[in-house]
């Protein structure tokens, strides 16, 4: 019987020639990620397993981005043990302030996951790595320290759901509305357990940045990973990141997907997740009158260069609503510096927009812009749980980041289209 | 091994964030994070649970975040198992890593705040004393128990760690 992509790389990592969904595998991990609120709780794990080093030293990375630049004191202790960590043991892509970034955008962008590769990472939001043919999956400190430590992991072979992609975006649609619509059809747990795998005619016009979005909230939906088959835009963006060889999988014919879906991209427009799940979903324009107080353009989802400059193209030249926050996060040091050079920081800032240094900050409620009690904020993070963003009776609304943008000018949420008809797809 | 306790009960996608709000994540410590466990989503939790007491929730339990402070957080409450229709995967996980006993039942899951239940993890018997019902849970699949045998994954690790050692030091 044919494999999925997902098993295949699965299967070349387990050193095997075949694996069936439910087989109960050991797989090599190319990468092991970890950050400041989950590495420290790894370290104290893997102190207990008694290796006096890691596996291999380049295969592991640790990035301080949840509560750093630290926050308060706590946090300090904690990127503190994880930086004596990895000077202990040499890591080699640790990245203090001023190198590093939201991981999930730092990683990539480093060329330090490549198609076929399989990762594991201490955050949920791991799986954003299928966007580049990879196989990716979030897991706990301690799967993080035994990984550390082997150098591999324990996976049970996932089913998979098919989710073919025909058409092309009009207007403001993107890579976010897309998602957001998924998990509104399938539910927080629609593909729980499940690889998301995407195939079809519509995935050429997605840009790398678009398909890094999908993949990474495939885990809001419950899935165990969401993954791209490899074309030309990810062969270019590789070609790109690293001089490194790389292995490409694809699907068999005769992979056995327990469901298929299928989405026509110019159906979709631009979409809101409203509390408190992001399955929660309308259509901006259906969001009837919601005044906010916040906005955040930001996060591993959002924060990409591709998203500052739609943000930019809607804010810049016009002026924030009165009264409301806008903070923008570019989420590596890389992207703030293109944007600074593009002159988009300066078309944020002089919209009345604020622009802080990369971190995860507000999207888990840890900093740079925490929610009061009643408090509303659009984000184009990635979840709105009670209290993801603050005081458990605030609330957070997902979306793009033009649907964002365009929303901060008008104080409340409006479907971006009110303000131009948007960009399209070539 | 054996549990017994009353029920506290919630309902489908309870999320990391309410188990244990990221507001808290400054520390790893155990009793630190299990005084603020549940916090966002049942302020009382922690001043009326006993140690032995459930949790008994609906589906995709542990959905989010893939920190493993939320299964720390239940387990340093005292709580003895989690019982729920299904769980998160990554909560799934992390829960056998560190010991914290789960068990999928949609049946039982459906018993009533305060219900007095037991449990037999040898045959996944659980028995609700307030309604007299009795359920079969699926019983943890053998790799699990493997795992749960050797008192969690980093014995597990420590042992296969020791082979490599030994291994790598055949070569030389």
């Amino acid at each position: 019987m044919g494999m999925t992509m997902t098993q295949k790389i699965l299967a070349a990592h387990a050193g095997v020639p075949a694996v069936e969904a439910g087989a109960l595998i050991e797989a090599r991990v190319d990468l092991v990620l970890g950050n400041d609120v989950t590495a420290p709780v790894a370290i104290k794990e893997f102190a207990k397993i008694g290796c006096e080093a890691v596996f291999d030293a380049s295969r592991i990375a640790l990035v301080p981005d949840h509560f750093a630049p630290n926050k308060d004191i706590g946090a300090a202790e904690q990127c503190k043990v994880m930086r004596e960590f990895a000077h202990r043991m040499g890591i080699e892509n640790y990245f203090e302030l001023g190198e590093m970034g939201i991981e999930h955008a730092l990683i990539p962008e480093l060329g330090l996951v490549l198609p076929g590769e399989l990762v594991i990472g201490a955050d949920s939001h791991t799986c954003t790595y299928g966007a580049v043919g990879a196989f990716s999956t979030g897991v706990g400190s301690t799967d993080m320290a035994a990984g550390m430590a082997t150098g591999t992991a324990w996976f049970k072979v996932p089913e998979a759901i098919a989710v073919e992609l025909t058409g092309k975006f009009s207007g403001w649609a993107s890579g976010k509305d897309l998602i957001l619509h998924l998990i509104g059809l399938i539910g927080v747990d629609g593909a729980l357990y499940r690889s998301l795998e995407f195939s079809g005619e519509g995935i050429a016009s997605l840009s790398m940045a678009d398909r890094f979005t999908i993949a990474n909230m495939a885990i809001e939906a419950g899935a165990k990973n969401g993954i791209f088959p490899v074309d030309g835009t990810t062969r270019a963006w590789a070609a790109s990141v690293s001089k490194k060889a790389y292995v490409e999988h694809r699907a068999d014919a005769d992979a056995r997907f327990e469901r298929r879906l299928s989405i026509d991209l110019g159906s979709i427009a631009p979409t809101v997740s409203f509390p408190h799940l992001p399955s929660n979903t309308r259509r901006a324009s259906e969001a009837g009158h919601v005044p906010l107080d916040q906005v955040v353009i930001g996060s591993c989802t959002n924060g990409r260069i591709e998203d500052l400059r739609v943000a930019a193209s809607i804010l810049t030249g016009n002026r924030v609503a009165k009264g409301l926050r806008c903070i923008v996060i570019p989420a590596t040091k890389a992207i703030y510096l293109a944007a600074l050079r593009e002159g988009l920081i300066e078309g944020f800032i002089e919209a009345g927009a604020i622009v802080s240094t990369p971190t995860c900050g507000p999207c888990l409620g840890g900093h740079m812009g925490v929610l009061a009690k009643g408090e509303r904020a659009m984000a184009t993070t990635n979840r709105n749980f009670v209290g993801r963003m603050g005081h458990p009776e605030s609330e957070v609304y997902l979306a793009s980041p033009a649907t964002a943008a365009a929303s901060a000018l008008a104080g409340r949420i409006v479907d971006p289209s009110t303000f131009s008809v948007g960009p399209g797809r070539a | 091994m054996e549990a017994r306790g009353k029920a506290f009960r919630y309902g489908d996608n309870v999320d990391t964030d309410v188990i244990i709000p990221a507001r808290y994540l400054t520390t790893g410590d155990p009793e630190k994070l299990a005084a603020h466990c549940m916090e966002d989503i049942d302020a009382s939790f922690v001043t009326k649970v006993a140690k032995g007491d459930l949790i008994v929730a609906g589906s995709n339990f542990g959905c989010g975040s893939s920190r493993e402070h939320a299964p720390i957080a239940i387990k340093a409450t005292g709580v003895s198992c989690v019982i729920a229709a299904s769980f998160a995967r990554i909560f799934y996980r992390n829960a056998i890593n560190i010991g914290l006993p789960i068990l999928e039942c949609a049946e039982a899951a459906a018993a009533g705040h305060g219900d007095e239940l037991s449990i037999d993890f040898e045959t996944g018997e659980i028995r609700n004393h307030s309604s007299g019902a009795t359920y079969h849970a699926l019983p943890s699949p053998p790799f699990i128990m493997e795992i749960v045998k050797a008192g969690g994954l980093i014995p597990y690790a420590r042992a296969k760690a020791k082979v490599r050692a030994q291994g790598a030091a055949g070569k030389d």
